[in-house]
């Protein structure tokens, strides 16, 4: 079997003097690596520099917030269930009267946590919910934490700020499936 | 009167001991910074500008670690290893000469100071001896570890040590039998112009020299003792701390001092064309004093250059080529490199009997003609590309 | 009392560090023998190459006192050490002491140590009277110095000593060679 064209068959023949003398090859072995001195060099200087990462990265969570800013989940728990890694648990609570610009089901989510520590990142819970309410940004990633405290990620961190939208990028890249026909992932 | 040579002597080993010290902290910085830019990338670049502060911080590290000794093994010892790789490491570049000399007025009296050390009469001997001596370090840490990692670290060492200096010896007897001094200052004299550097009248000593200076001072591809895929960390397994900073300190200056005598001994020390012509153009336009103490100057700072050259070729082979096998190591210093180097002695020697001093050339001459004739009638090697 | 004063008064730093030296001598030469460990016993006979290499740098001969670095200190003990290392020498490994051979060591001890004293009492009458500082050459341990006389008044022993070497290298690679039906480690 033949995986790539740059297999090489090595022959066992005895060696030649300047092969046996190993300066000829030790010397163009420098010429090699002084001439990656003169290279562009590869690395990025990452918190200054930041690479893009492209329209499917998988990064910091959001609970999105629909077109009149009320907050889409309802606190169906399908993606704690979907959840490989167990990341994600809720409190469900009834939407009381006169806060029908806060949520937009009869039903919300009082608690939602993420425990960052636990996330695999693999994005199941975004393709669970039925209400395109949890996403995963491909623009931002979770910060670095330094203290235990900081790693479980509450509503206050989760859900989507009105002045900091989330926008995913619609890209032919993307196949965007919608279950509710109204609000394609492009709407938002 | 000879207070005032013996402090300004003293002043000189001061500057000379602190330009060591660091040399060998920037190193580790270069060391970094050049695997870096040989493999396209950009090195350590945090710490102060360029990362220029890398060695501090290093340093900062090292101290603040944990300082352990392994509770089996003998402590003294244990503690003895590094001292003496720090030791010999330093003692080494006593009696190589860094400039011509300093002049200076003190008590309208005028004094000329070489730039060195102290001027031996047997200071290649002198260096040999503390490079013989550098083996102990590792072998004392090694064995004191009571570690089989450590212990194999330390005889590989040993044995490394032992068969290079041989042909390491031998390559130079070559140039002391050109020079006919075992002094250092005598034979960067005797290398006044260009032409008659060690480098041209012995290419094949220069290359045995720099060969068996890799394998002193245990660089890649000679760096066995500490190879990690075999050994973890060789003889300085077991250490942490200072201790350690202390062999890889060492391991650092080793290379300097080496870089400092390659370029003594082959590449002129601190000679440059014209130099002659130079330092007695700035004597007349400056004065016998101020002139001359520039002229050195500029000595002083062309052979750190050679010094940085050769320190930065350490690097660059380090980062090229992969660690050679123990028995191909061996083969290599008892099957090639004493025999070539003796070969090397009879040559000069026979050239010295006839005023021809380029008679090393001879020898370099006959391999390449050997090389490239093989190599044209042997059959090409089959490296085709496999095609299916 | 006075007397010891008086002693060091007299002398001049050279002798100073000829004491200081000869001390340190005595010190690490019968540490090598009082040693338990191989080891300790090795480093200190190190220790007293090094300081009758200065004894040699005292008596202006630094050829010698560098060439006894190089040949003894930084080869030949770097060898005993090898070995050593190699050995695993226990301290509770007592086989070597038993009476047979402590009472023969006892005896090649005292012999070396009567023999050794009567020699100095001989010499001593004649080295106070020959040796003077006049005819005390402060060239005699220098290289060239060395070299003319190797080369012309020694050059029989010298070669000899050469075909010495040459028979024991011979003999070294006789014993390492490999024969035809060895087996191959």
């Amino acid at each position: 079997m033949q995986l790539t064209n740059r297999a090489k068959q090595v022959s066992n023949k005895e060696m030649t003097l300047a092969e046996k003398m190993y300066l000829p090859a030790f010397f163009s072995g420098l010429g090699i690596t002084i001439s990656h001195l003169f290279k562009k060099k590869v690395t990025i200087q990452y918190p200054e520099v930041k690479k893009y990462l492209g329209p499917v990265y998988r990064g910091h969570h959001v609970l999105k917030r629909d077109e009149q800013g009320r907050e889409r989940c309802t606190a169906c728990g399908l993606c704690a269930v979907a959840c490989p890694a167990e990341a994600i648990s809720m409190v469900a609570a009834e939407r009381k009267k006169g806060e029908e610009n806060l949520y937009r089901e009869e039903k919300y989510a009082a608690v939602y946590e993420i425990n960052m520590l636990r996330c695999i990142f693999c994005g199941l819970c975004e393709e669970a919910c039925p209400k395109q309410a949890v996403y995963l940004r491909h623009d931002r990633m979770v910060p670095v934490f330094m203290e235990r405290d900081e790693v479980v990620y509450g509503k206050e961190r989760l859900v989507e700020k009105m002045d900091d939208r989330y926008v995913r990028a619609n890209n032919s890249e993307v196949k965007a499936t919608p279950t509710e026909p109204s609000l394609t992932r492009a709407a938002t | 009167m000879d207070l005032v040579i013996l402090s300004a002597k003293g002043i000189i080993i001061l500057v000379l001991f602190v330009i060591t010290l660091l040399i060998a902290a920037y190193s580790t910085w270069g060391e970094r910074k050049a695997a870096a830019f040989l493999q396209d990338r950009l090195g350590p670049n945090r710490a102060g500008v360029w990362g220029l502060m890398q060695p501090l911080a290093d340093a900062g590290k090292m101290f603040f670690k944990e300082d352990f000794i392994p509770a089996q093994a003998s402590k003294w010892l244990f503690i003895l290893g590094p001292c003496l790789a720090m030791l010999t490491a330093l003692m080494s570049s006593a009696v190589i000469p860094f400039g011509d000399s300093i002049r200076f007025m003190w008590d309208k009296v005028s004094y000329e100071v070489p730039l060195q050390g102290t001027e031996l009469n047997i200071g290649v001997l002198y260096i040999f001896g503390v490079v013989s001596l550098g083996v102990y370090g590792v072998m004392v840490g090694g064995w004191a570890s009571n570690n089989k990692f450590s212990l194999l670290g330390a005889i590989r060492a040993a044995s490394q040590n032992i068969s290079y200096e041989i042909a390491l010896g031998l390559s130079i007897i070559a140039i002391l039998m050109m020079t006919g001094s075992l002094s250092l200052r005598s034979i960067v004299n005797e290398q006044a112009s260009f032409f008659e550097w060690n480098v041209f009248t012995q290419p094949l000593g220069f290359i045995i020299f720099l060969t068996c200076a890799f394998a002193e001072c245990n660089r890649t591809p000679f760096d066995l003792p500490e190879c990690e895929t075999e050994l973890v960390g060789g003889y300085h397994t077991e250490y942490s701390s200072m201790k350690l900073g202390f062999y890889l300190f060492a391991e650092y200056i080793n290379m300097f001092v080496s870089s400092a005598f390659i370029s003594t001994l082959y590449f002129g020390g601190f000679h440059y064309p014209f130099m002659n012509e130079v330092g007695s153009a700035l004597e007349k336009s400056m004065g016998a004093i101020t002139g001359h103490n520039i002229a050195t100057a500029i000595q002083f700072i062309l052979f750190f250059g050679k010094i940085f050259f050769f320190i930065f070729f350490f690097m660059w082979v380090r980062w090229t080529v992969p660690r050679f096998r123990y028995d191909q190591l061996m083969n290599l210093g008892w099957k090639s490199l004493i025999p070539l180097s003796i070969l090397n002695i009879v040559i000069t020697g026979a050239g010295l009997l006839f005023n021809f001093k380029y008679a090393s050339w001879l020898i370099a001459i006959v391999m390449i003609v050997l090389a490239i004739t093989t190599t044209v009638k042997a059959p090409k090697r089959e490296m085709l590309t496999q095609q299916s | 009392m006075t007397e010891f004063l008086n002693f060091f008064k007299t002398l001049t730093p050279t002798g100073y560090l000829f004491l200081v030296l000869t001390a340190l001598t005595l010190f690490s030469a019968i540490g090598v023998v009082t040693a338990r460990n191989p080891i300790y016993s090795v480093l200190a006979l190190i220790a007293t190459f090094f300081c009758l290499s200065g004894h040699y740098i005292l008596l202006n001969a630094q050829f010698l006192a560098a060439v006894n670095i190089i040949v003894y200190a930084g080869a030949i003990m770097v060898l005993f050490l090898f070995t050593i290392m190699f050995l695993n020498l226990r301290r509770e490994d007592e086989e070597s002491k038993t009476n047979l051979t402590k009472m023969a060591s006892v005896v090649v001890g005292g012999l070396l140590m009567v023999m050794l004293i009567t020699i100095f009492r001989a010499k001593n009458a004649q080295v106070t009277t020959v040796s003077s500082n006049t005819s005390f050459n402060p060239n005699t341990g220098l290289v060239e110095h060395l070299g003319g006389l190797l080369y012309s008044d020694y050059i029989l022993p010298f070669e000899l000593v050469s075909v010495l070497f040459l028979v024991a290298m011979v003999g070294a690679v006789m014993l390492g060679k490999r024969e035809a039906g060895d087996r191959h480690f």
